[in-house]
C-alpha cells in the first residue's frame, strides 16, 4: 500500500484522499455551525433554538440540507442561465480550494507553498465574483443592488486586510503559513499586534458579509440581497460557501494572530493535547464571536461602513505597518 | 514532466480560447467574465514556470481588483448592440486600412528584431536558484536594492495618477449632511440636556 502510494499513479490517489480528509470534516463543521449559530442566538435571545428534530435538535442541519436538496431548482425567466448557475458553484468552490494551504497541525497541510498567505488573499479576493455574477444574472433589482453593495464592500476591506497582513509578515519574515505559526512560538502575534487583531477581525466580518456588515443581504431593505432569486441547491451552495468562508477566515485569523496549532503555554498539561485540538478550539472561539456580533450589533449604514473601511482602517493599518517596520529595524529584530 | 506539459496545454488553450471569447461575445458582461478566466489561466501559466509570487499578484491585482471595477462599470453601462452596430458597413474600409498599417508596422518591427548576444546572460544572472531562495525574497532583494529609485518612481507616478483622477472627478456639493462621529462621541449630557423643575401650572 505504502509502495503504491509513492508511485506515479499513487500520488493523485493520495492527494484525492487528502482532499477528502479536509472537505468531509469541513462540510460537517459547516452543517453544525448553522446549528450552533441558531442555538447560540437562541440562548442570547432567551429562546430555545432548534430542539425538535432529534435529541436537542441535533439532526436539524441534516433535515435542512435534505429539504434544500429535494426542492425544485427555479431559474427565473429573465435570468442568464449559465452565469446564474455558475455563481453559486464559484462561491462554493472558492470556499473549499482555499483550505489547501491552511495548516491545521504541524505538517497537516495539503499544499505547503511558499506564498500561502498570498494564495489565500487571492482566493478570498475572487469570492466577490460569485456574488456579483449572482446579482447580475438574476435580472432583479434587489439582487443587483445587493451585489453592488457587496462588491464595493469586499474590495474596500481587502485593502485594509492586506496592510494588516503585512505587519504580521514583517514580524514573521515569511509568507508560508506553517512558518508563520512556528514564528509565534512563545508569543502569539495577537499580543504585540493587538490593535491589528481587532481590526482584522472586524475586516473579516465585512469580508464574509456577516453582521453587522451584512448590507448585501439586508433583509429589511433588499429582501435577501444577491441570493433572492435562488432556490434549492444553488441557494444551499451559497449558504454553504458563506459558512465555509466564515470558518476559513477564522482559521486565517487563528494562524496569523493566535498561533495556529500551538498550545497557549508550552508546558506539561497543555502540550499533551494534539495541535489540531488547539487549532479547532481557537477557530471555534472566533466563530462564537462571529455569532455573538450577529446577536449584539445593529447593522451599519452603508456610508458608515465605507467610512470605517477607508478613513479608519486603511490609515490605521498603514501607520501600524510603518510602526512595526521601524520598531523591528531599530531593535534589530527584523527577520532575515 | 508529462503532468506539467498537460497542465501547460490546458492553461494555454483555455487562456487563448477565453481571450477569443472576450472579443467575440455580444454581451459585454460575459466578455468581462471571459477576460477574468483568461487572467486566471495566465496566473496558472506563471505558476508552471515557477513564478508563484507574480502568479498570486496577477490574481490579487487583476482578478481581484481591476476586473471587479471593469465589471462594475460594464454592468452600469446601458449598451445597445443594435445602435453600436449602426454605420458598421461604411466604416469598414477605414478600419481595414488602419489594421493593415498596424500589421505592416508590426511585421517590419519583428522582421528587423535582433537580440543582443549578451542579453541571455543578463537575463539569467539575477535569477537565483528557485529551490533555495523563494520568489518573494528574490524579487524583494532586487526591487528594494538595485532598482529602488525606479520602483519608488513607479509608485509616485501611480500616486499622481490617483490624485489626478480624484481631483478631476470630485465635486463639492452643497447641503450634504454628513455624520461627524467625533462630535457625536464628544457630546456630554451636561452640554445637551437641561433639567428644569417645572412648577405645576407654571409652564417653562
Amino acid at each position: 500500500m505504502v509502495d503504491f502510494l509513492a508511485t506515479y499513479l499513487g500520488t493523485p490517489v493520495l492527494i484525492v484522499l487528502h482532499i477528502f480528509a479536509i472537505i468531509m470534516p469541513l462540510l460537517g463543521s459547516v452543517a453544525y455551525l448553522t446549528y450552533a449559530e441558531r442555538k447560540v442566538i437562541g440562548a442570547m435571545q432567551m429562546r430555545r433554538g432548534p430542539n425538535v428534530v432529534g435529541p436537542f435538535g441535533l439532526f436539524q442541519p441534516i433535515a435542512d440540507g435534505l429539504k434544500l436538496f429535494l426542492k425544485e431548482t427555479i431559474i427565473p425567466t429573465g435570468a442568464s442561465p449559465v452565469v446564474f448557475l455558475a455563481a453559486p458553484m464559484l462561491t462554493f468552490i472558492l470556499a473549499l480550494v482555499a483550505w489547501a494551504v491552511i495548516p491545521v497541525n504541524d505538517g497537516w497541510v495539503l499544499a505547503d507553498i511558499n506564498v500561502g498567505v498570498l494564495y489565500l488573499f487571492a482566493i478570498s479576493s475572487m469570492g466577490v465574483y460569485g456574488i456579483i455574477m449572482a446579482g447580475w444574472a438574476s435580472n432583479s433589482k434587489y439582487a443587483f443592488l445587493g451585489a453592488m453593495r457587496s462588491a464595493a464592500q469586499m474590495v474596500s476591506y481587502e485593502v485594509a486586510m492586506g496592510l494588516i497582513i503585512i505587519s504580521v509578515l514583517l514580524s514573521a519574515g515569511t509568507l508560508n503559513m506553517s512558518a508563520i505559526v512556528e514564528a509565534q512560538q512563545g508569543l502569539w502575534y495577537a499580543i504585540p499586534h493587538l490593535p491589528m487583531f481587532v481590526m482584522f477581525f472586524i475586516s473579516i466580518l465585512a469580508e464574509t458579509n456577516r453582521h453587522p456588515f451584512d448590507l448585501p443581504e439586508a433583509e429589511a431593505e433588499l429582501v435577501s440581497g444577491y441570493n433572492v432569486e435562488y432556490s434549492a441547491m444553488p441557494f444551499a451552495l451559497f449558504f454553504l460557501g458563506e459558512y465555509a468562508n466564515m470558518i476559513l477566515m477564522s482559521g486565517l485569523a487563528t494562524i496569523l494572530f493566535l498561533g495556529g496549532w500551538l498550545p497557549p503555554v508550552d508546558i506539561a498539561p497543555f502540550n499533551w493535547l494534539p495541535g489540531i485540538f488547539w487549532f479547532s478550539l481557537k477557530v471555534m472561539a472566533l466563530l462564537f464571536v462571529f455569532i455573538w456580533c450577529r446577536a449584539a450589533f445593529p447593522r451599519f449604514r452603508y456610508d458608515q461602513l465605507m467610512r470605517l473601511g477607508w478613513k479608519v482602517f486603511l490609515p490605521g493599518s498603514l501607520i501600524w505597518v510603518v510602526l512595526t517596520a521601524s520598531v523591528l529595524t531599530l531593535t534589530g529584530n527584523l527577520p532575515e | 514532466m508529462i503532468v506539467q506539459a498537460l497542465a501547460f496545454y490546458l492553461f494555454a488553450t483555455v487562456a487563448v480560447l477565453s481571450a477569443g471569447m472576450v472579443i467575440t461575445q455580444r454581451n459585454s458582461v460575459h466578455a468581462v467574465l471571459w477576460l477574468i478566466l483568461a487572467f486566471f489561466n495566465g496566473a496558472g501559466l506563471f505558476v508552471l514556470t515557477g513564478a508563484e509570487f507574480v502568479a498570486m499578484l496577477l490574481v490579487i491585482v487583476y482578478v481581484g481588483a481591476v476586473a471587479v471595477l471593469f465589471l462594475f462599470v460594464v454592468m452600469m453601462l446601458d449598451l445597445n448592440v443594435a445602435t453600436l452596430r449602426e454605420g458598421f458597413v461604411e466604416h469598414v474600409p477605414m478600419v481595414v486600412a488602419v489594421g493593415f498599417v498596424l500589421l505592416a508596422e508590426l511585421l517590419v518591427l519583428v522582421g528587423g528584431w535582433a537580440v543582443a548576444p549578451e542579453a541571455q546572460g543578463v537575463r539569467q544572472a539575477p535569477t537565483p536558484d528557485l529551490a533555495e531562495t523563494p520568489n518573494t525574497e528574490a524579487l524583494g532583494a532586487i526591487l528594494y536594492t538595485d532598482f529602488l529609485y525606479l520602483f519608488q518612481a513607479a509608485g509616485l507616478i501611480l500616486l499622481v495618477a490617483m490624485v489626478g483622477a480624484i481631483v478631476l472627478t470630485h465635486r463639492r456639493r452643497e447641503g450634504v449632511r454628513k455624520q461627524r462621529i467625533p462630535e457625536q462621541i464628544a457630546r456630554r449630557k451636561e452640554d445637551e440636556l437641561t433639567l428644569v423643575d417645572v412648577p405645576p401650572r407654571g409652564g417653562v
